[in-house]
């Protein structure tokens, strides 16, 4: 047992070193591109760092959302960068005395976050004990769930509406789509064939299990968007007919489910977002099957930057 | 230490040496072609190994299974982005390594 507590030891020192290495080659390396094939590799050892904290509900989520899907975010940005510029720009160097400005108050904030964790004691049960005492009115038995989607419930609406907020911001962008990657590759087409069914499984597994155990909307709406990130890689497009308003009622069934469920919480006597217990576990699924739709959609559609056109003059 | 802990340590280790010979070569090749070369063998047949000893320890079935469909799926991807990458180093016109 001495031998095995010490190798972990060993694991988690590698972890922490190997994140804090990748982090500074990601802010100080010249190129766009390893930067960012950087960060996704940063994402996943941070993924490994969240299961051995045993935190599988955030490693989950770090793994579909921070590697896997803002990489192929950012690689999609950098491949619309490229064509855009036609000249090379020249990033400018930063004077050193900004950068020098820019550290003193970070030290400032290590030192003090160092400080806080120092005077935590060793074992801090928060408001652990709270979600405990109260996970049998919640309606679910997993306790990250329970937090996520009846204790504190406005996290996620904001959340949903955040990620809306942004397809906005980039769809009033007005980008026009790019003509690469619209040729068919008969290797890619076969991988999404097989893929594309096994994630949407994948994902309503996801949103079933979190219930009861790491999963839920966030995991398995990355999970779906994923797929279609990939059918959008192998040239697939949505029909036109779809582009209109049924592609804009997925877009918004998330954020419109939660904020009608809120007002008819109001209307019924209650407070805002506050479930009855009995109900709970129903409102949860309902609120998480269309917040896993809606944000499957627009992590999808943030990849394809452009706004999928939906009349044929266009 | 039974037959099958010693047998399953066997299957561990070649997978692990496996994945440090596809690392070095990763790091020493010369061009993309070979690297890839290095790479996909360390995933196809070091995980192979991996999961074939993991298996052995397995509690039940249904892990035997999911080991498996791991594996199955990163031999998926993994064919499916080298061959994808190396057939766009090839249109850029990335020259193959000579001696």
């Amino acid at each position: 047992m001495e031998a095995l507590s010490l190798l972990q030891w060993l694991i988690d020192i590698l972890i922490g070193v190997g994140l804090l290495w990748l982090a500074w080659r990601v802010l100080f390396s010249p190129e766009l591109f390893k930067a960012i094939v950087l960060f996704i590799a940063f994402g996943l050892l941070m993924a490994l760092a969240w299961v051995r904290l045993q935190a599988p509900d955030v490693a989950l989520a770090e793994a579909a959302i921070g590697a896997g899907l803002t990489g192929a975010l950012l690689l999609s940005a950098w491949m619309k960068l490229r064509e855009e510029s036609t000249q090379q720009f020249e990033q400018k160097r930063k004077r050193q005395i900004f950068v020098w400005l820019l550290a003193i108050p970070l030290l400032l904030i290590i030192v003090g976050l160092g400080y806080a964790i120092s005077l935590l004691t060793p074992y801090p049960t928060g408001l652990s004990t709270a979600v405990a005492e109260n996970i049998d009115a919640s309606g679910v038995s997993n306790p990250v769930t329970a937090v996520l989607l009846n204790f504190r419930v406005y996290d996620t609406l904001l959340e949903v509406a955040v990620l809306f907020l942004a397809l906005l911001g980039v769809w009033s962008l007005e980008i026009r789509e790019s003509a690469i990657g619209s040729e068919p590759e008969p290797v890619l087409d076969v991988l999404t064939r097989v893929l594309t069914p096994l994630l949407v499984l994948v994902a309503a597994y996801l949103l079933w299990v979190g219930a009861h155990a790491p999963g839920g909307a966030f995991q398995a709406g990355s999970v779906l968007g994923a797929a279609g990130v990939l059918l959008i890689l192998a040239g697939w497009r949505l029909p036109h007919r779809l582009a209109g308003l049924p592609l804009r009622i997925t877009l918004v069934a998330g954020l419109s489910t939660f904020i009608a469920v809120a007002v008819l919480m109001i209307l019924g006597g209650g407070r805002l977002l506050e479930f009855p217990s009995s109900q709970a576990s129903q409102i949860i699924l309902i609120l998480e099957a269309t917040a896993t739709l809606s944000i499957a959609t627009i992590l999808a559609a943030l990849f394809l930057t452009s706004r999928p056109s939906h009349s044929e003059k266009t | 230490m039974t037959l099958i802990d010693y047998l399953s340590v066997l299957f561990l280790l070649a997978g692990a040496v496996f994945f440090l010979a596809g690392t070095v070569g990763l790091l020493r090749f010369p061009d993309v072609y070979t690297r890839l070369h290095a790479l996909t063998k360390a995933d196809n047949v070091g995980l192979g190994l991996l999961v074939i000893g993991l298996a052995m320890q397995a509690e039940s079935y249904a892990s035997v299974g999911q080991l498996l469909l791991i594996w199955f799926l990163v031999l998926l991807a993994g064919a499916s982005s080298s061959h994808l990458i190396a057939k766009r180093a090839l249109q850029r016109g990335v020259r193959m390594w000579r001696r």
